[in-house]
Parts: structure tokens; sequence; C-alpha cells
């Protein structure tokens, strides 16, 4: 139990980082629209609808962040590599602080 | 001075299969066809437009070529972009052809667009205005 603790909090370490970024949270947002991006629907998404002009570079570190904390995994659908969404990560916030809560 | 865009080219892996895939498929006609060795001057232009723009199915014999095309094709990034009047209706068209897609349609901005394989080892965007 005391092992499973220490372990939760590690990853959670890595998803508070991931989604303290406000572009990250957008990308996670364009995912769960629509499920398995590359790298170039990614960036012109973020430039037309939020007007997030960072290079492709900078959302390919981006994602690089989010894979870490387990909330994006890519792979490859023919020869391009697609982007996909994990909400695993963000159930276990769910866990620690709402699971037993009965507010309205 | 008066200066025109009246060729672009795509760095093509074979041909005949590309003249194939860009006039039955996409709907091109073709324009010139002549042989330069190994290789042909071969492009086609849109039926609507016979005077305008040429593309050139290019040979991708160049070393460089194939692993700059791979780099495109892996980040989704597309080699070329062709204006159609409705983007969804298109793919619904080419999807019945049995063209393969990356990127279904969508809104992005003030256009629509979907991204699809060339067979050649390119990513072909198709744009039209977004409804109103």
């Amino acid at each position: 139990m005391q092992v499973t603790t220490c372990i939760s909090s590690a990853e959670m370490g890595d998803v508070y980082k991931a989604l303290a970024d406000p572009t990250r949270r957008l990308i996670l947002d364009e995912l769960a629209e629509r499920d398995g991006q590359s790298l170039f629907e990614l960036c012109a998404r973020l430039a037309t609808r939020h007007n997030v002009t960072s290079s492709r570079q900078a959302i390919s570190q981006h994602i690089a962040v989010l894979k870490e904390a387990g909330l994006v995994s890519s792979h490859r659908s023919g020869r391009t590599r697609v982007h996909h969404l994990h909400t695993e990560p963000l159930r276990e916030i769910v866990d620690r602080w709402l699971a037993d809560r009965e507010d309205p | 001075m008066s200066i025109r865009i009246n060729l672009t080219s795509v760095l093509v892996d074979d041909q005949a299969k590309a003249l194939e895939f860009y006039t039955k498929q996409l709907g091109f006609v073709q324009k010139h066809d002549v042989p330069m060795g190994e290789y042909r001057w071969l492009t086609v232009v849109s039926p609507d437009e016979p005077d305008g723009t040429e593309l050139l199915l290019e040979p991708d014999q160049h070393p460089a070529a194939k692993a700059y095309k791979e780099a495109l094709v892996t980040d989704g990034i597309p080699a070329a972009s062709f204006a159609v009047d409705d983007v969804r209706a298109a793919h619904a068209e080419l999807l019945a052809k049995g063209v393969r897609f990356i990127q279904e349609p969508t809104e992005m901005g003030p256009v629509v667009t979907a991204v699809l394989d060339d067979t050649c080892g390119n990513l072909i965007q198709l744009t039209s205005p977004a409804a109103g």
C-alpha cells in the first residue's frame, strides 16, 4: 500500500507539470475532440483556433512532456506519427480528492 | 515586372504511378509528357484551368529527397495544397475511390482542410472555404 502510494505520487508530479502549461492543456483539448492527430494537424488547430503560433519544434516538446506524464501516446498510422489522448492519469486526481466527496 | 507561378512540383517515387493517381483519383489532366532520358517532363493541370499552373510530377531521385519526404510524412506535413469546392464532398468522393486520408475534414479558421496520401511518398492537403 505504501509502495503504491509512493509510485502514484511520483507519477502525479509529472501530470501536474504537464497540466501546468496552457498550451499543453489546449493540446489535450484538441486531442479530446479528435484522437489520433499528426504534429501538423495539432499545430494547425492550435494556430487557427487558439492563436498559438509556437514553432512545430516547441509543440513537439510539449507533446514529449505530455507523453512523459502518460497523458499522450504516439504510434504510426501508415508512415505518419499520430498522437493519442490517455485520460487514465487524470483519474488519479479524481480518486485522490473527489471520489469520497458528496458535495453537490 | 510581372511575375507569375506557372509551375510547381511534387517529388514522386514513380512517375507512371503518380500520373495514374493525380489524373484518375484526384482528377487532374495530363498536360506535358516529354521523354528526358530515364525520366519524363510530366505535368498535370486542373481541368478547370488548362492554361493555369502546372504541377510537375518530378522524380525524387536527389539523394536527400527521400529522407526529406519521409520526415514530412512522419509529422503529417503536406507537400502541396490544392483547392476544391467542398472538402467534405471531395473527402467522401475520394474515400469511395479508395484514397487514404490521414486527416479528416477539419475546420481550421477560415478554411476546411483534409490531408490525403498520394501513394507516391507525399501528403496532399485539400482546402475549401469554411461555410458562413
